[in-house]
């Protein structure tokens, strides 16, 4: 570690740091790069969402001690943290795949952390009960990790990590070794579980869905890089990279707006409400697009596009179908409407988008 | 174990090119140095079977003599391995966790006594331990510690050629498990010897049996190094493997009757460990 910017001597007063985490994490490891800022209040839920491979696994690594920062500070209620060791931090680690203790029962996991922090034997064992027990597995102490479900072993990991008191709690893909039905259950018990939980907690994940429904705040992040940070309704209205554009679910194009018109830059010109001057997002959802096999005549729509349909995905009762064109897009219709339009990829169509269905802000 | 599998090949080889029920294309040009193969081990343990003198067996097994040689090699054996354990499994951890500069050669060194003629083991632990060996003079003169041609000298060369074998079995089985156990251990507050004690100590345990059933088997049989620094003397230095050679010269069935007790005692060990492996995999 170098570079470290470390508080200097006692005579100089210690940055004001507010309670909390303040953290300016930046490790190199060529060809990767991370450098990122993240704050966040006690009793906040931060998610660092992201692709594979963008750096949030490093940062939470980061954030553990498990990895030196190259430079930066870490704080956590305004204590310098980054030249302490992991054990020392008081920070408590959900992985992945959970990496609960396999020789030992789910109570011994959870009591591992206590009896570290000098709690005597029966101590710990108590409050991992306890905690056992408000996780709802009373029943499970003496049973070991190979025999619990996924989302047991996952409750049992969670608790491992609160049993410690930490100030700042991380998870990492807490949801992604659960399959899709335990998965929607273990995620309305882990809000809950954050809910309750007074210090600051940092989730990592890849999954749009759990970012919005476990975080207050998400910090998106790609090649190392924060690309855009709000709350999850904020990001979800105006995002700011094709990534989360279509974590979202949303047509996103860059351009510059002169007025009601925003000039994509190659590509056509999109009407929108908003009076806008200078570069500009335009957003609008698949479903506001409307498909014609025929150029519409007398249509109010001042938004119309010849495109050709390059595949069709059925998600419920639903068809989104990928188009490309003059402007690249997706749009989604009913089953009943597909058909009557006979869409095949491949087919001619034309797209219609009003300008009131779309969304203009600054870029 | 083997009998079914020579009547197969035996088969084989009468039933030609027939290829039903018989495993079906074993080469001959395999199949053939692979029985001879068979038969050049086997061999010399049948005959050992076939010339033991059976019926004066029992009156040989009892004698003084071979009980001492039997404790005494049950006991050294046992306190190199228990040596080796000390000593071996922090340096497989180390040379398995750790990086440090020159990693690579100290590892080498360590598999070394592999691959060093005993003898040789023994010729450097005189000089390194000897009475007027580099270390061995200060022991001597500054405690009065004479390790050379003592019991505990026996240990000393039984732990230097068996411990390689527990510390490369060992890290090998470190490297296998996963470290982020003892990345959890230590988010949770735990030391680095702590997560080696509480969590990886414990995954690696069958690891360690193994590799200490190993290094006891070796010391067992350790002859070369053993006689060149402890020496051969009855009931203090002279294990099973010295006194059958030194029998060897006097009274033939004595050295059978020996050998045939380390056989077993081998055989034995060969059951326990192959068990220890089926559970480990």
């Amino acid at each position: 570690m170098t570079d470290v910017d470390d508080p200097k001597p006692a005579t100089t007063p210690n940055p004001p740091h507010p309670p909390g985490l303040n953290a300016h994490l930046v490790v190199d490891r060529p060809p990767f790069h991370l450098d990122i800022t993240v704050t966040a209040a006690p009793g906040e839920v931060l998610a660092l969402l992201g692709p594979n491979g963008a750096g949030k696994s490093t940062a939470l690594r980061a954030l553990a001690g498990l990895l030196p920062l190259t430079t930066g500070h870490l704080h956590l209620d305004g204590t310098p943290l980054h030249h302490t060791p992991p054990e020392s931090r008081p920070v408590g680690v959900v992985f992945q795949d959970y990496l609960l203790f396999p020789h030992l029962t789910a109570l011994d996991n959870v009591a591992f952390g206590p009896r570290c922090q000098g709690a005597t034997k029966s101590q710990s064992r108590t409050q991992a009960a306890a905690w056992l027990d408000r996780m709802g597995l009373k029943d499970h102490a003496t049973t070991k990790p190979r025999h619990l479900s996924g989302g047991q072993a996952q409750r049992v990991a969670l608790a491992r990590a609160l049993a410690t008191n930490p100030r700042l709690l991380l998870l990492d893909e807490p949801l992604a070794a659960l399959d899709a039905r335990t998965r929607l259950e273990v995620r309305a018990q882990l809000r809950h579980h954050l809910a309750d939980f007074e210090a600051v907690a940092v989730l990592v994940t890849h999954d749009p869905l759990d970012a919005m429904v476990l975080a207050d705040h998400l910090v998106v992040i790609e090649h190392g890089q924060i690309v855009q940070e709000g709350t999850p309704a904020d990001i979800a209205r105006h995002p700011r990279t094709d990534y989360i554009a279509q974590l979202v679910g949303l047509n996103l194009y860059r351009g510059h707006a002169d007025g009601h018109t925003v000039h994509l830059d190659p590509g056509p010109a999109i009407t929108t409400t908003e009076n806008l001057t200078g570069p500009a997002f335009v957003a609008f959802p698949p479903s506001a697009v409307t498909l014609h096999r025929n150029r519409p005549t007398g249509s109010s729509a001042r938004n119309l596009w010849h495109c050709e349909v390059a595949g069709l995905e059925t998600h419920g009762d639903q068809i989104r179908a990928d188009l490309t064109g003059e402007l690249p897009l997706a749009a989604d219709l009913t089953t009943v409407a597909a058909a009557e339009l006979d869409l095949h990829p491949g087919a001619s169509v034309w797209a219609t988008v009003k300008a009131t269905q779309t969304h203009a802000y600054p870029a | 174990m083997t009998s079914p599998d020579t009547t197969n090949a035996a088969d084989t080889v009468r039933s030609g090119r027939r290829h039903d029920r018989v495993r079906p294309g074993i080469p001959l040009p395999l199949l053939l140095p692979a029985l001879a193969g068979l038969a050049f081990l086997l061999l010399p343990l049948i005959a050992l079977l076939v010339r033991a003198p059976w019926r004066s067996l029992p009156e040989q097994l009892t004698s003084a003599a071979v009980w001492q040689a039997l404790q005494l090699s049950l006991i050294c054996a046992t306190a190199a391995t228990a040596v080796s354990l000390v000593i071996g499994v922090p340096l497989a951890w180390l040379l398995a966790r750790t990086e440090f500069p020159g990693r690579g050669l100290v590892r080498a060194l360590v598999t070394l006594p592999l691959v060093l003629p005993p003898v040789v083991g023994g010729v450097a632990l005189l000089m390194a331990l000897g009475r007027n060996g580099v270390v061995g003079r200060w022991l001597d003169s500054w405690f009065g510690i004479t390790l050379p041609f003592t019991t505990t000298g026996v240990v000393i060369a039984e732990a230097f050629v068996a411990m390689p074998f527990l510390v490369i079995s060992v890290e090998g089985t470190l490297r296998a498990a996963d470290p982020r156990y003892e990345e959890a251990a230590t988010t949770l507050g735990a030391s680095r010897f702590t997560a080696f004690r509480r969590v990886t100590l414990p995954l690696i345990a069958p690891g360690i049996a193994a590799g200490a059933v190993l290094a006891w088997a070796r010391a067992l049989g350790e002859f070369g190094a053993t006689i060149t620094f402890a020496g051969n003397f009855p009931g203090r230095t002279q294990t099973m493997p010295l006194a059958v050679y030194l029998a060897l010269q006097n009274d033939p069935e004595a050295a059978i009757a020996l050998s045939l007790v380390l056989l077993a005692v081998s055989i034995a060990v060969l059951a326990g460990l192959r068990d220890r492996w089926m559970r480990a995999a």
